[in-house]
């Protein structure tokens, strides 16, 4: 008697599962890890595509690095990074690389007295700063830079990110490009050895520890600093504009950045352009050119492809930069060409 | 005439083999219960040497790389590829012994209190909220190590002592650089915190097991309750004292999240204690994220784990060494 009663509920357990497999089957899943910058787009993304494209995405945000390894061994369908990688690389574990969307950095800053967009700043200081050479708000070359501001005899507290990030990859692709010495000392990667400063981790333990001290300068997304209103700089660009970090800046930027570089790779970091902001960066998608799966590589494409037509506003309203269609095109080109299956392409040419 | 069935019974026990037979359990199923406990016991044992041996074979790599110098080198470069693990041990050593210097006095004080001073109505709140404390997650005291003991640091302490001392001649270097709120000293200090009731919960417990009798003929001999402390609680507690400051040296050296909120993450050993540091279990919970499968990064970082695995093990053997050495005298 019990064990009928117990056979039947688990016939029902297992036909209540059927169903909702058969339920969610009707929309394709796709899987993705890596880059935890351009997370809170994707997730928004995801969530419209479910009604938009019928598929859901499952993005796990776990870091660029764990997006590269996750993508190399296929345990996902794609992978996301926001350090590009090597041509090398690519060519090794058989990938192709593209853009979804960009982000830009900002400098933030606390000094009694200085309000939002008001202090100017320069690369080169920047990493003078991040260096340890440049350890007073009242240094001679910032008051010389800052004639309308009244700088305090203060210590710069310089902030970094304690944690392997890509943020830090962009901040100091930055510094290295405009300081000669900062490439040398310290260089390019995700984390890096700082000579001076304290670390935080993730962008609201910079943010926090930014708040807190009296003279501290940290570095964070565009995004971060406008939902929490935190106190930006400007930046002197290749131009040599001072320039506020706002949404025209950054897509002047993007609009100057030299997207034929081979695999997308195109460096937004100090473009040329009168009006361009010298700090922006492209986060990367990693797909695989020969998929196991075909239909699964497939919906990877048919959801960006739908994120890059319908997906620009939500972007905008999360402070994040669209591609130039112009870019969009070429990706759907790439597809077409680099992305096969038995040796058919699994995105149709348009 | 109790005890003398007592002795009978102990002067004549059955054979062992002729207790089971009369259970109905059988001597399979006693078999079987021992086999189980047994391989519990044992599985203890395979799980620490499984988990030594692969923190050793993924840090290989880099213990072959560096050679003894990835224990000394204070050098850690993930651009240029070279690590060294001198500076998170230093911070990991005096992180954990700076937070005991705070504690154990601590600790002791609320234990004395609670045994022999605190009235009784009051033992049971005071004694439970002790044990509270330990429950509280290590992130809780993180976030509020970050958002109020870090921000009271670098408003109020630091700033008063860098304006008082550190405009001496001296002191100066000592206490320069911007009053951060971070740094050794405050991922002490929240360790104290964190281990404090660890300590006092069993300072408390052993301090119990002390008879009244001896205690009462020391005041009756006209101690002072320092003295009794001090002749009679301490010596008759001694082994399990030591025990709890043990433990909370262990739960010290190993905590993570709470010291990566706080420590700054600098990696710089700094003569100031309110210099930025790191300790072994931030940095790896720090840069594990982005080390990338297979390379140098990662091996260096599992050989940290496997660093502060052996750290725990040699505090552990030395505070047995010692507890033998006193046993004995």
């Amino acid at each position: 008697m019990v064990s009928n009663r117990l056979l039947a509920l688990a016939a029902g357990v297992v036909a209540t599962i059927g169903l909702s497999m058969t339920a969610h089957a009707q929309q394709a899943t796709i899987t993705g890890a890596g880059a935890s910058f351009p997370n809170p787009l994707y997730q928004k993304w995801g969530e419209a595509a479910k009604e938009g494209a019928g598929i859901q995405l499952n993005y796990q945000s776990v870091g660029s690095g764990a997006g590269q390894a996750q993508i190399r061994n296929r345990t996902v369908d794609f992978g996301a990074s926001d350090a590009p990688m090597t041509a090398e690389q690519l060519q090794e574990h058989n990938l192709l690389q593209f853009p979804a969307t960009m982000g830009s950095l900002v400098a933030i800053v606390n000094i009694p007295g200085v309000e939002d967009h008001k202090m100017r700043l320069t690369g080169e200081l920047l990493s003078e700063i991040y260096l340890g050479k440049i350890t007073k708000w009242n240094d001679p070359k910032l008051v010389e830079m800052n004639p309308g501001l009244n700088l305090p005899n203060l210590a710069i507290a310089p902030v970094y990110r304690a944690d392997g990030s890509g943020t830090t990859y962009v901040w100091v692709s930055y510094l290295s490009a405009v300081s000669g010495e900062f490439k040398q000392r310290v260089g390019v990667g995700t984390s890096v050895r700082w000579p001076a400063g304290t670390g935080a981790r993730g962008n609201e333990g910079v943010a926090g520890t930014v708040r807190n001290v009296r003279g501290a300068i940290g570095y964070v997304e565009h995004a971060y600093a406008a939902q929490n209103k935190l106190v930006t700089t400007q930046l002197r660009n290749k131009a040599g504009n001072f320039i506020t970090a706002e949404p025209e800046a950054f897509q002047a930027a993007a609009a100057n950045a030299d997207w034929s570089a081979p695999n997308f790779a195109a460096s937004l970091i100090d473009t040329q352009g009168e009006k361009s902001w010298p700090i922006v960066s492209p986060t990367f998608i990693l797909l695989p050119k020969n998929p196991q799966d075909a239909t699964r590589a497939q919906n990877v494409m048919k959801f960006f492809d739908w994120a890059f037509r319908n997906g620009d506003q939500m972007a905008v309203q999360l402070d994040y930069i669209p591609l130039p269609e112009t870019v969009e095109d070429a990706i759907r080109a790439a597809w077409t060409a680099e992305v096969k299956a038995d040796g058919k392409a699994l995105w149709p040419a348009q | 005439m109790q005890q003398a069935a007592t002795f009978s019974a102990q002067t004549a026990p059955p054979p062992p083999h002729e207790l089971r037979r009369g259970k109905s359990s059988g001597a399979l199923g006693d078999a079987i219960f021992a086999a189980a406990c047994r391989s519990a016991g044992v599985l203890v044992l395979l799980l620490l040497g499984a988990i030594i041996l692969e923190l050793f074979l993924g840090g290989l790599q880099a213990f072959r790389t560096f050679g003894p110098a990835f224990v000394t080198s204070t050098e850690w470069d993930p651009v240029q590829e070279v690590f060294g693990a001198g500076v998170s041990i230093y911070g990991t050593l005096v992180t954990a012994v700076l937070a005991l210097v705070m504690a154990v006095p601590l600790a002791f004080g609320i234990a004395f209190y609670l045994t022999e001073l605190a009235p009784p109505w009051l033992r049971r709140p005071v004694g439970t909220a002790v044990e509270l404390l330990a429950a509280v997650p290590s992130i809780i005291y993180g976030m509020w190590g970050f958002f109020l003991i870090v921000p009271f640091m670098s408003t109020t302490v630091q700033p008063f002592v860098i304006d008082t001392l550190g405009t001496l001649p001296v002191l100066e270097n000592l206490f320069a650089g911007p009053p951060f709120g971070t740094g050794i000293f405050t991922a002490a200090l929240i360790l104290a915190i964190m281990i404090l009731p660890f300590i006092a919960a069993t300072m408390r417990d052993v301090f119990e097991t002390v008879p009244p009798v001896f205690k009462e003929s020391a005041y009756g001999l006209g101690c002072t309750q320092w003295e009794v402390v001090r002749s009679v609680v301490l010596p008759y507690t001694r082994v399990s004292v030591v025990g709890g400051i043990m433990l909370g040296l262990g739960r010290a050296l190993g905590e993570t999240m709470a010291v990566t909120f706080v420590i700054g993450n600098a990696n710089r050993i700094s003569a100031s204690l309110f210099g930025p540091g790191n300790t072994i279990a931030s940095v790896v919970a720090l840069e594990f994220g982005e080390a990338e499968l297979g390379s140098l990064k990662l091996s260096a970082l599992l050989g940290l784990g496997f660093i502060l695995f052996v750290i725990s093990f040699i505090v552990l053997a030395a505070s047995r060494f010692l507890l033998r050495q006193r046993l004995k005298a």
